[in-house]
């Protein structure tokens, strides 16, 4: 093939806590549409954010067109064409398209800009990339599409060659996303570069030539998208270090704990996530919850403990209807939840250990006396909690922010358990955590269900659901693909379920 | 020449700070006084003035004399309680910066009781203005909590245009309608019945008020340590994710805590007219609510820290009035205060954040 124009060497990047790069290697040609894959916190973001001069590598080296370079500063990676469309867009809405575009490009400082011969000349650029706009249009009114379009437009006017979108389409129409590919189609051909950040496997196959796949911050392989299908992308996404010492013995299910009755749940930004899902999760049951992350896993974790309002449908705990009930309710319920993110929604990391494991019961007695807190009895549990769960610490008064991931998931799950629940809904409980820490907590998850707790397991990963769940449901686009049970699934079949391809029936969708 | 090489081998880097040692968070706010203080010298020696002079002389005013230290703790009562107020506001991130419009609405509905019923008795006039002022500044205080808690209004906004709408309306009462006809047409209005006022302490203006502070000052330390409502407004602050998460009503919070910072605030209007002015005039705040912020701010937020700050700032205003009789603005007061928290909010960064010297890598 062509040119090499980026190539990225032995990228390694690490953040507080995280290694958010190792070791990735990562080359553009000239003239390729080039898809970026993986899951949430795969390390795309960060590996784009050093591409495009946001964050400098802790190692490694850049080349751009065999030429290596030190890019400190996004102004410095348009230097050398390289420019990033970033999710949120970065215009200043009462401004004109024009004046967008002229903003911030370098030049004669010029006390009078003419500037109608300026838009002439934005519309005629606009138009050689067959981009039609209103150059004199403020940009408060244009629609999402444009605005991106705009973005677009404002890299190639400085001369960018190497395009990066951040999950572009997040924000689109079907309609939009189709036009968007065609522009980039028509970029590339002319020879330019697109870098297209995305976790949506559809999307790849459609518009990209290579793709790249991100799993933990690694690059797990690049491939020519005639070489692969959605399967084998899927595997190289979500596949795991599997884990054989733990296995879930065959045990007792009893009544249903969480019945949920055709709910429909609105997602952040007004769009539907969840459409018309019905579900029962049992006692003594682990219920895994599969799917590629963003089909409304996220929102249907919340819909269960009442941190999200469902838009229709009904949400039943042990036999109480809760519907739209506050959070508080489910707590009082017995549902128990191991949140996506760990510390900011399930621990507070500027408050201490002792703080930190009364969060969900300081309401009841013994905590609470009258008004006030019972310290001792708060100290009682939190050191009981830490010698149990084997958690390790240094000093409880500490901000809970020091602790490891481990001992983080640990002291989280420690204090659910501690709730005595009915159910727990765990999200991603493992994600992060290395190989000693992920098994302490699915002994923990098996015990409990052994204990005759039900389990909402979300996850990414096949092989820990097919591990740990009794049963396992399918989300795609918010809609329930089918339930099947763990022993008679086939990982092949959940992938194309996870995709949309198949329903549990076994019809083609 | 050295210089340059030793720049390029060396950059800046910041990083965040895991351990915050108590020393560094002593240390920081004692060097932005001094910081502040030799910044105000450059400021008063350009002005023509021997800083050291100046600051003798302020010094000498506020702390010098049994006098001096009395009208410290007078200028500091209001302090200390609008301190508080805004203190427990911030601690649930809560921009409270109206406590000012809050000390002017207490004052005012305190100053109606009394004006309203001029031949009650000492024992219902008291409590009944002690309540009004709670009440004013709470209702102030109110306001825009339900404007931030139902439809997401920014209450910095709206507490800070709130001040200038409760200094207008009690302007207008002085200038207007509860003018003292015997008053030579001065802005203020009659003075209240004895019943209406409290004895001092000695021949100083120290008033029962100070109890109030002192009060005030326990009883949020309590609520903060060691009381379920204040463990979920110490969530609250941190992480309003995790609050929800945790089943906290994050909407009865807000208003819970500002109803009680601005009730807070009104009191210390209470305070101011009941115990020193004897009546409701203009003016009747020397920038308390504001000074409050820089209170708070250098006190961490911390009820006891306050307590010692607004001592210190009570001195610092009577070393104003000193400076004043020498001849000098006392605005160079405000200059200094203003430098101070300039210099805090800087301080603060480096509690939270390292700067660290770190050799460059050869990535060029």
């Amino acid at each position: 093939m062509s040119e090499v124009l980026v190539d990225m060497r032995s990228i390694t990047k690490r953040f507080p806590g995280i290694t958010a790069n190792y070791k990735v290697n990562f080359q553009v040609y000239r003239g390729e549409i080039h898809a970026l894959l993986g899951e949430n916190g795969a390390g795309k973001s960060t590996l784009m954010s050093i591409l495009s001069g946001f964050y400098r590598p802790d190692n490694g080296e850049i080349r751009i067109r065999g030429k290596k370079v030190n890019l400190r500063s996004p102004r410095e990676a348009l230097k050398h064409g390289i420019g990033m469309v970033h999710q949120h867009f970065r215009l200043v809405e009462p401004f004109s398209v024009a004046e967008n575009i002229i903003l911030g490009t370098t030049g004669r400082l010029q006390f009078y800009l003419n500037r109608r011969e300026f838009a002439d000349r934005i519309a005629r650029f606009a138009q050689s990339y067959g981009i039609t706009i209103d150059p004199w249009a403020k940009v408060w009114q244009l629609s999402v599409g444009e605005k991106q379009r705009i973005e677009i437009l404002k890299l190639l006017y400085r001369g960018a060659d190497v395009l990066i979108l951040d999950e572009p389409t997040a924000v689109l129409t079907p309609q939009n996303v189709r036009e968007l590919f065609q522009t980039l189609r028509q970029m590339a051909d002319n020879g330019r570069s697109i870098i297209l950040i995305t976790h949506k496997l559809q999307e790849v196959m459609e518009a990209a030539d290579r793709i790249t796949v991100l799993r933990k911050g690694r690059n797990v392989g690049t491939v020519f998208k005639k070489d692969v299908d959605e399967r084998e992308l899927t595997r190289m996404m979500v596949e795991r270090d599997v884990l054989f010492c733990t296995t879930n013995p065959s045990h007792d299910i009893g009544p249903a704990v969480l019945r949920l009755e055709g709910i429909s749940v609105v997602g952040d930004g007004g769009i539907p996530a969840l459409k018309n899902l019905s579900l029962e999760v049992h006692a003594g049951e682990i219920l895994g919850i599969a799917g590629i992350a963003g089909n409304g896993q996220r929102e249907l974790a919340e819909a269960v403990t009442g941190l999200r309002p469902v838009a229709g449908g009904r949400v039943i705990v042990g036999g109480q209807d809760l519907t739209n009930q506050p959070a508080s309710r489910f707590i009082e319920a017995g549902v128990s939840s191991v949140p996506e993110d760990r510390l900011g929604t399930g621990l507070v990391s500027n408050l201490d250990l002792y703080d930190n494991v009364i969060l969900k019961d300081y309401r009841k007695p013994p905590i609470r006396r009258g008004p006030f807190l019972n310290h001792r009895v708060a100290r009682e549990k939190a050191s009981r909690l830490v010698s149990e769960f084997n958690i390790q610490v240094s000093d409880l008064s500490y901000p809970v922010r020091m602790l490891s991931g481990g001992n983080l998931q640990r002291l989280l799950l420690a204090r659910e358990i501690s709730l005595q629940p009915k159910l727990i809904v765990a999200s991603y409980p493992v994600r992060g955590l290395d190989v000693g820490a992920t098994e302490a907590v699915y002994r923990l998850l098996i015990e409990l269900s052994n204990a005759g707790t039900a389990i909402l397991l979300v996850s990414e990963d096949l092989d820990e659901l097919l591990t740990l769940s009794d049963r396992i449901a399918v989300l795609f686009r918010g809609e329930l693909m089918g339930v099947v049970p763990a022993r008679e699934a086939e990982i092949e079949k959940l992938g194309l379920m996870m995709v949309g391809a198949l329903t549990v029936e076994g019809r083609r969708a | 020449m050295s210089n340059s090489r030793f720049v390029n081998r060396f950059r800046l880097r910041v990083e965040k700070q895991i351990h915050t040692s108590p020393w560094i968070s002593l240390l920081i706010p004692f060097t932005s006084i001094v910081l502040a203080l030799l910044v105000g010298a450059v400021f008063l020696s350009l002005t023509g003035n021997n800083p050291w002079k100046v600051y003798g002389v302020m010094f000498k005013g506020a702390f010098g004399s049994v006098f001096g230290l009395s009208e410290c703790v007078v200028n500091a009562i209001p302090l200390l309680m609008t301190g508080l107020a805004v203190a427990l506001a911030f601690r649930m991130l809560l921009w409270n910066i109206g406590a000012e419009g809050q000390f002017y609405m207490g004052a005012f509905a305190a100053s109606w009781v009394a004006l309203s019923f001029p031949h009650a008795p000492m024992y219902l006039v008291m409590p009944g203005m002690l309540l009004a002022g709670f009440a004013g500044g709470a209702v102030w205080g109110l306001l825009p909590a339900v404007l931030r808690a139902f439809l997401g209004v920014n209450e910095t906004l709206t507490t800070l245009m709130l001040n200038y709408v409760a200094i207008l309306w009690v302007d207008s009462l002085v200038y207007g309608p509860w003018r003292d006809p015997q008053g030579y047409n001065f802005p203020l209005t009659a003075q209240f019945s004895s019943a209406a006022t409290l004895p001092t302490l000695g021949n100083t203006r120290i008033h029962a008020g100070v109890f109030l502070a002192l009060a005030a000052a326990v009883v949020i330390y309590i609520i903060l340590k060691h009381t379920v409502w204040g463990y979920e407004i110490r969530v609250i602050g941190e992480s309003q994710k995790a609050a929800k998460y945790a089943g906290i009503n994050v909407v009865k919070n807000i208003l819970l805590v500002m109803l009680l910072s601005g009730g807070l605030s009104g009191l210390a209007g209470y305070c101011e007219v009941a115990e020193i002015t004897h009546r409701l005039q203009e003016s009747i705040s020397a920038g308390y609510g504001y000074t409050a912020i820089i209170v708070a701010w250098l006190g961490k937020l911390n009820p006891w820290a306050i307590m010692v700050v607004s001592f210190l700032f009570g001195g610092f205003l009577v070393g104003g009035y000193t400076m004043q009789s020498a001849g000098l603005p006392a605005a160079t007061v405000s200059i200094l205060q203003g430098a101070i928290l300039f210099f805090v909010l800087a301080g603060e960064v480096l509690t939270r954040y390292r700067i660290c010297v770190v050799e460059r890598r050869n990535d060029r």
